[in-house]
């Protein structure tokens, strides 16, 4: 009995994730969002696991972080939309390519990072970069909010707005638990 | 082989609706030195992430050809890409890397190409057309023969030369914009693999409609 009532709740809850990752993908392509690049993180599982199986938004599976950046780059120039998704970690990666290609030539990516490191996290790799994330790109210049569940559709449009009317690189921050 | 003597034999092989990704330091000075172009992005900083951009550009343009020109030196710093690219396969795809085993642009320092074999590394990573060069009419005749093979991958070996007569690319902006604008114009909705098919391929249709007028008449 207790095995069998585990077993529902485990089941309800990937429902649920599989269900927010659907939102999630389906306010992208409302934005006009086509093309995917990135490089996987556990708190993303879910979302990739949707866009693979979307023709709409292709998924390019990259080495690393930086690669997904400049896929996502070559996309845009030839009139796409991309998405690129990352972990904060990657983010660290990327500091060259936001500050010589995508910041001087106004290039507008649209970002999701999970931002581990917040209160609460158990992964000591993790501290460093969870308290230096935000800071960093409110240095470099790069504008960025929290998405939550509660506010996925106005999040992802606000974001996509903003880098049409300024033509910069945009980044929507989900802490663990949003989509897992 | 001099680098400037090795970007001049590849703008010779660069069709009218190919574009050309061209990385860091000498490499894209030296191109737009040579022949600029609405066609070339130089790509000034962000070192490494030429052939990344190159991936992007053939999967979403398929009918034309991506000519990515990088170092040594840029390839080492993003050799990942190689797998992201030959996984991907884009048959469009041709990546030249210039092979001088130094960092020139900053000062001729030895990079780790010399004991490294890229040529081996393109063909283990899935490239399906993998050549290693050393003189201009070797180049020119691989730039020929990897045509519609991609990914291709041509290691050409030059010499280290410290040259740096070529202007700085200073309007990222827009070169960024007058290349987006010359993909949009040239984006052609039919299928054809490069300008020179589709060349032959008009070249074709002229004379049959050549033949059938005869024919008519």
């Amino acid at each position: 009995m207790t095995s069998g009532f585990k077993g529902s709740k485990e089941k309800s809850s990937e429902q649920k994730m599989i269900m927010a990752a659907d939102t999630f993908c389906t306010s992208l392509k409302r934005n006009g969002v086509n093309l995917a690049s990135g490089v996987p993180c556990a708190v993303q599982k879910y979302i990739i696991d949707r866009l693979v199986k979307d023709a709409e938004i292709p998924y390019v599976q990259a080495a690393r972080e930086e690669d997904a950046i400049g896929i996502g780059v070559g996309a845009y120039l030839a009139g796409k939309k991309p998405i690129i998704l990352m972990q904060n970690s990657g983010l660290a990666n990327c500091m060259n390519a936001f500050a010589s290609l995508l910041l001087p030539y106004r290039i507008p990516l649209l970002f999701l990072v999970t931002w581990r490191g917040c209160p609460g996290e158990d992964a000591p790799q993790h501290f460093v970069m969870g308290r230096a994330t935000t800071g960093l790109l409110e240095v470099l210049g790069v504008p960025f909010s929290v998405l939550s569940m509660e506010n996925v559709e106005t999040t992802i449009s606000n974001s996509t707005h903003l880098m049409q009317e300024q033509h910069v690189p945009v980044v929507m921050l989900i802490r663990r638990g949003t989509f897992e | 082989m001099r680098r400037y003597k090795a970007i001049e034999t590849i703008c010779q092989s660069i069709g009218k609706n190919d574009a050309v990704v061209s990385s860091t330091g000498l490499i894209s000075r030296d191109l737009l030195a040579i022949k600029d172009s609405p066609q070339n992005f130089y790509m000034v900083g962000s070192m490494g992430l030429a052939s990344s951009i190159g991936l992007g550009l053939a999967v979403c343009q398929n009918n034309r050809r991506v000519v990515i020109i990088e170092g040594d030196g840029s390839i080492l710093m993003n050799m990942g890409s190689m797998s992201t690219i030959a996984h991907s396969c884009p048959r469009n795809l041709l990546h030249l890397v210039l092979d001088n085993e130094a960092y020139d642009s900053s000062g001729g320092q030895p990079t780790t190409s010399k004991t490294t074999r890229l040529e081996e590394v393109a063909r283990a990573a899935g490239y399906r057309f993998v050549r290693k060069v050393g003189s201009r009419n070797e180049l020119r005749q691989s730039l020929t023969d990897s045509t519609n093979k991609g990914p291709a991958f041509i290691l050409a070996k030059i010499e280290k030369d410290g040259s740096r007569n070529s202007p700085r690319v200073l309007e990222l902006v827009e070169i960024k914009r007058r290349f987006q604008e010359w993909l949009k114009d040239t984006t052609d909705t039919k299928p054809h693999r490069n300008s020179q098919r589709a060349e032959a391929q008009k070249r074709l249709a002229v004379i049959r409609n050549d033949a059938s007028s005869k024919h008519l008449s």
